[in-house]
């Protein structure tokens, strides 16, 4: 329930000093302490009593938390608490990952995303997350600080359901790793939302079509947002386009098997049926676009 | 629940403020500072209302704890006006008409002072996708978009 009152249920602000003592706290309170970042999820829900929180832990100011890096050989690295505003005016970013600056825009409103971040987008693993998509297929690896210290958490089988990921109680995620893109690469990101900006995904597809020495002379990565509990691969429409040499026929047939693929839910923002035709559309659109850009 | 006793600069005087570790940014400038020019409309982040620059930055104060603002600089629609010059979207949205029951204002301000700051020659497209969320249920947006469109000529002008 919507609740308009401006004041949160009593709980405490707790601001850790160091990844080690944020990651005891929250092992300590397991069940009640929540980290968080941009807070654009955490201060909603628990507003609305979805989730209860008796310490809100503020991780932004953690060591690392708040860089912005790019290396020509390496890759992109995003500290989790950098805002998505941040990193869609990041020259480098919009250069060598343009489907991720395209995926952040696309999240409510400007207000909201100089707060929201890419990695509270992932954590909250919401189906609907327009970040996770590109994130997926930009090839992000997680850094997560737990009680054994570090480790690399590959966003493959991240997600477990609706809010569920693989982490446990005093796991803290600290950055977001992305390896070089290729410079010949194209990713989409195509949203309906019941309204133009600011609205959840009633179907979101990214797409993304890489050179590579497959029968079609590419890699094709499609994520669906929206139609199941967890962000969904679209598989099969992917071996589709790579297996053969790619036309308008071949793309309808890719985006049919996308649909074929996929169980969406009838709720408020819309019915399993027309998401299902919406998953569709929105694939041809998105493949025939990157496909257009990538064989110039 | 936890007490925090917060210095931040509001409006550019410094301020030390207690707080609860539940209150939000915009509960402790409507209630602790009486600057009650920021309105909390949904309490959700949906609506703008409660929009403030935090570090320079638009944010929506609905969705900012006050104890994470220990050390920052908040700019609220009472800031605007500089030695009792109103600012000059603000001029515009009076001049052009963009005001009527004038609840979405404040945050409208601070949404197209924050545009200008970042970008001083938006195009249309860009101004209305700065606003997205400022949501205003009497204006129909279009006077909004022309007083921001008319500010940013204004202050090209001056700049030059
Ligand atoms: C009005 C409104 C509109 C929205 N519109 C959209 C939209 O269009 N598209 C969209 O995708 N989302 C939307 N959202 C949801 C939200 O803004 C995004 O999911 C955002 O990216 C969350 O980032 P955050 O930094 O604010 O996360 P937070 O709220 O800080 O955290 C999100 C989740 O991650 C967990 N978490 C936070 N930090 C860490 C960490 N370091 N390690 C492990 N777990 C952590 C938290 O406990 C929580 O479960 C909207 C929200 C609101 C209020
Ligand atoms: S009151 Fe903050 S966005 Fe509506
Ligand atoms: S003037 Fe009434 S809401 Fe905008």
């Amino acid at each position: 329930m919507h609740n308009p009152h401006p004041g949160l249920p009593e709980l405490d602000y707790v601001k850790p000093a160091s990844l080690e003592e944020a990651s005891r706290f929250l092992v300590e309170h397991a069940g009640e302490a929540r980290p968080f970042l941009g807070g654009t999820d955490c201060i909603v829900r628990i507003r609305d009593g979805a989730w209860t929180a008796k310490y809100m832990v503020d991780v932004k100011g953690l060591e690392g938390m708040k860089d912005l890096s790019f290396d020509p050989q390496k890759g992109l690295t995003i500290g989790a608490a950098v805002p998505m505003n941040k990193v869609a005016a990041d020259p480098a970013v919009q250069q060598h990952y343009p489907g991720l600056v395209e995926a952040c825009h696309w999240v409510a409103s400007y207000q909201l995303r100089s707060r929201a971040t890419i990695v509270g987008n992932i954590c909250n693993a919401s189906p609907a997350g327009d970040t996770i998509g590109a994130s997926i297929l930009y090839g992000g690896v997680l850094r997560v600080f737990g009680p054994q210290g570090f480790r690399e958490v590959p966003l493959d089988g991240f997600f477990k359901g609706p809010g569920k990921t693989t982490l446990q109680p005093g796991d803290i995620a600290a950055s977001i790793s992305f390896p070089l893109s290729h410079p010949q690469h194209a990713c989409r990101y195509l949203k309906l939302g019941r309204n133009k900006l600011g609205d959840l995904a009633i179907v979101g597809v990214t797409v993304m079509a890489v050179p590579a020495r497959t029968p079609s002379g590419y890699h094709f990565g499609i994520v669906l947002a929206s139609v199941a509990p967890v962000p969904l691969r679209a598989a099969a429409a992917e071996a589709i386009l790579e297996s053969k040499e790619i036309d308008e026929a071949v793309i309808a047939e890719a985006a049919q098997a996308a649909m074929d693929g996929c169980k969406p839910i009838n709720d408020t923002r819309g019915g399993a049926a027309y998401r299902k035709q919406m998953v569709r559309n929105l694939t041809r659109n998105g493949l025939m676009d990157v496909w257009t850009k990538v064989r110039k | 629940m936890s007490y925090h006793r917060i210095t931040l600069k509001v409006n550019g005087s410094l301020e030390v403020v207690d707080i609860s570790g539940n209150m939000t940014l915009l509960q402790m400038l409507r209630e602790k500072l009486a600057l009650t020019g920021t309105k909390n409309g949904c309490a959700s982040g949906e609506c703008g209302a409660c929009t403030v620059l935090m570090n320079g930055d638009a944010v929506n104060s609905c969705m900012v704890l006050a104890a994470e603002c220990d050390g920052a600089e908040i700019i609220t629609v009472e800031g605007l006006a500089k030695n009792g010059e109103m600012d000059v979207v603000q001029k515009t949205l009076v001049d052009l008409g963009a005001v009527q029951c004038g609840f979405c204002t404040p945050g409208v301000l601070i949404s197209a002072r924050a545009l200008l700051n970042r970008n001083p020659h938006p195009t249309e497209f860009e101004i209305r996708d700065a606003l997205s969320g400022n949501l205003c249920r009497c204006t129909g947006y279009n006077r909004i978009v022309e007083a921001v469109k008319v500010a940013a000529e204004i202050e090209g002008q001056e700049g030059a």
